[in-house]
């Protein structure tokens, strides 16, 4: 099952991102099994499926799906395309290389939705994304597959798609603070509940849904939903893209068996570290998660294994107390985006935190005190003691923040910063601890 | 003479907020459009996309600051987007980055002062298995070193 490809499957078939060549590449072949279909048996299809949110948080789509309320008058399909999580370079490529899948992908997953209208939310630096989007889009209008009303088993169906540019913020690849974008409005996100599939784009029951996470379900229509179940894991079904970054002999965006073991991407796909090299620390799912240190490869990378297996050692505090994730668990790392950083023994980690500290302190959207104040100071602190400038204490400082910052957020951004800070500092203390020594000498 | 549109960048304007329910949600658009037809989103465009939209001028001043991509101040003809990013900070884009400094003199966020160069530094560009790398318009930049940044200064100097 290793070399089973989806989304990537036409990769390397020259100007696929044009139509003429994608139909002969049989794109749109999903439509008719699709429209033969009533939508609810197409929801159940992807429930089978297994299929998880490839966005970051791997909800389970068909269940996300089944949210929206049985008499919604009018639903709305947005597509996440702000992919922005550092160390994530997969849906910009998919995009790219293949935009009339991901077309062909909202088609269905509106119908099965009852959706008349879709938007794809475009990150606003991806101008040349953008220019195949658009072209890609223009020609399934065209052919009649977007805004012609097509027989279905649910009657006369038509689809409205609309690429929709952002303008640069991060934030906006938080759903609720996409939604707010799309509405022409600053991207701060929106408290939680309601959830969109209730009250989302326009105050209707909305679906957010990441790019590749899409793809995917014209090949679960054709072969079905128990098929690609069976390609994943028990409880995730399908491929995984992994984005191998930072210090490898062979980076790329890789489309995995769910579940490889980390080592097996690093040393097998990759070919292991540059220069011979040890590695000392990955990042396994964008600058969000919590990192691995070079005891904990042998994990497979796979949403759940992630989130508990007992071989990755919980996030602390301080040295002796576990992190809350409320409800008395813990947390030990995520399968997030699939931006794997790899970093050689060379690296030097303050900086590392710093940088990753740096970005989400730009990034923060200003709306809550924690986050906004935080994300500031972890910067600050991260930036002198990087600089070689640490002082006694600031290891604790910069913990205090980040379990002051964690959980007390509209938005999962607060937790973007706060998880990585308490992870270096559970893993890779002694470096920071050095560091500060050195400083004081 | 007040600001206004050209006919080309109306009809865009009037295609693109038929795409959406409400004239707010064609706010990102419309600013994207204006910015290509004036240069800047400074704030007498921003009072014109208010009219055009109408839309309060604060709604219009408050999303134009908060995103990165509207300028408020006309940028030079070449746009150097460089990501410094973990991925590209690992392979030398603070590197690459403090090259293009130098080459050009000036600090990032500073356009040069014969309006060919404006200097970004990044967050992540979504292009991590190439690091490090720069956007400019379309055209991405990958694999970058101090070497292949000279050849593209030289060449999009050209171009200006």
């Amino acid at each position: 099952m290793a070399d089973v490809k989806i989304v990537t499957k036409n990769f390397g078939v020259p100007d696929m991102n044009r139509m003429e060549v994608a139909l002969k590449h049989d794109a749109y072949r999903a439509l008719d099994r699709a429209f033969a279909l009533e939508p609810a048996a197409l929801v159940d299809e992807v429930k089978k499926s297994n299929l998880r949110g490839r966005g970051g948080a791997g909800f389970a789509t068909g269940m996300k799906w089944g949210f929206i309320p049985k008499d919604a008058k009018e639903v709305f399909l947005v597509v996440n395309a702000d992919e922005s999580e550092p160390g994530t370079c997969k849906d910009r490529e998919l995009m790219f290389y293949d935009p009339h899948l991901l077309i062909e992908g909202i088609i269905i997953s509106a119908y099965a939705l009852r959706a008349r209208r879709a938007y794809i939310y475009l990150r606003g630096e991806m101008m040349r994304e953008h220019k195949v989007l658009v072209r890609a889009v223009d020609d399934a209008y065209q052919k009649g597959l977007l805004g012609t009303e097509r027989k279905t088993a649910a009657g006369p169906f038509a689809l409205e798609l609309t690429v929709h540019r952002g303008a640069g913020a991060y934030i906006c690849g938080e759903e609720t603070a996409l939604l707010n974008s799309l509405e022409g409005q600053r991207g701060w996100p929106r408290l939680k509940p309601p959830f969109p599939a209730i009250k989302g784009l326009f105050g209707q029951p909305t679906i957010v849904n990441n790019v590749e996470t899409l793809m995917n379900v014209p090949d679960i229509v054709l072969n079905g939903g128990e098929w690609f179940a069976k390609l994943g894991t028990p409880k995730s079904g399908g491929t995984r893209i992994l984005c191998m970054s930072g210090h490898l002999n062979r980076p790329g965006v890789y489309e995995l068996r769910m579940g490889i073991p980390l080592r097996e991407a690093i040393y097998e796909v990759c070919g292991g570290v540059r220069g011979g090299s040890q590695v000392k620390c990955v990042i396994p799912g964008g600058s969000s998660m919590p990192p691995l240190d070079a005891s904990e490869l042998d994990v497979p990378m796979e949403f759940d294994a992630l989130m508990t297996d007992p071989r990755i050692k919980e996030v602390e505090v301080r040295p002796g107390v576990k992190f809350d994730l409320g409800g008395g668990r813990t947390l030990r790392t995520m399968a997030g985006s699939g931006g794997v950083v790899v970093m050689n023994e060379h690296t030097d980690l303050t900086k590392v935190c710093w940088r990753i500290m740096k970005f989400y302190a730009h990034e923060s959207c200003g709306q809550c005190t924690p986050c906004r104040e935080g994300t500031g100071w972890l910067e600050r602190v991260t930036r002198r003691l990087a600089e070689g400038a640490g002082r006694p204490g600031d290891l604790e400082l910069c913990a205090s923040i980040a379990h002051g910052i964690a959980g007390n957020t509209i938005c999962p951004l607060g937790d973007a910063a706060a998880w990585p800070m308490l992870g270096f500092l559970t893993k890779f203390r002694p470096e920071f601890e050095a560091k500060i020594q050195r400083a004081a000498a | 003479m007040p600001l206004a549109f050209s006919d080309h960048a109306r009809r865009r304007i009037a295609q693109t907020r038929a795409r959406y329910p409400t004239a707010q949600a064609a706010l990102l658009p419309v600013l994207h459009i204006a910015q290509e037809e004036f240069g800047d989103v400074g704030d007498e465009v921003a009072q014109l996309v208010a009219e055009t939209l109408q839309l309060p001028y604060a709604h219009v001043h408050g999303v134009v600051t908060f995103y990165t991509m509207y300028h408020r101040h006309k940028p030079g003809k070449h746009v150097l987007m460089v990501c410094t990013n973990i991925s590209c900070m690992l392979r030398g884009g603070y590197e690459v980055l403090h090259h293009i400094q130098k080459r050009l003199g000036i600090e990032p966020g500073q356009t040069t002062p014969d309006q060919t160069f404006t200097l970004v530094e990044e967050e992540c560009l979504a292009a991590c298995a190439n690091a490090p790398m720069m956007i400019c318009g379309e055209n991405y930049y990958l694999d970058l070193d101090p070497q292949k940044v000279d050849q593209i200064l030289g060449e999009l100097r050209q171009r200006a």
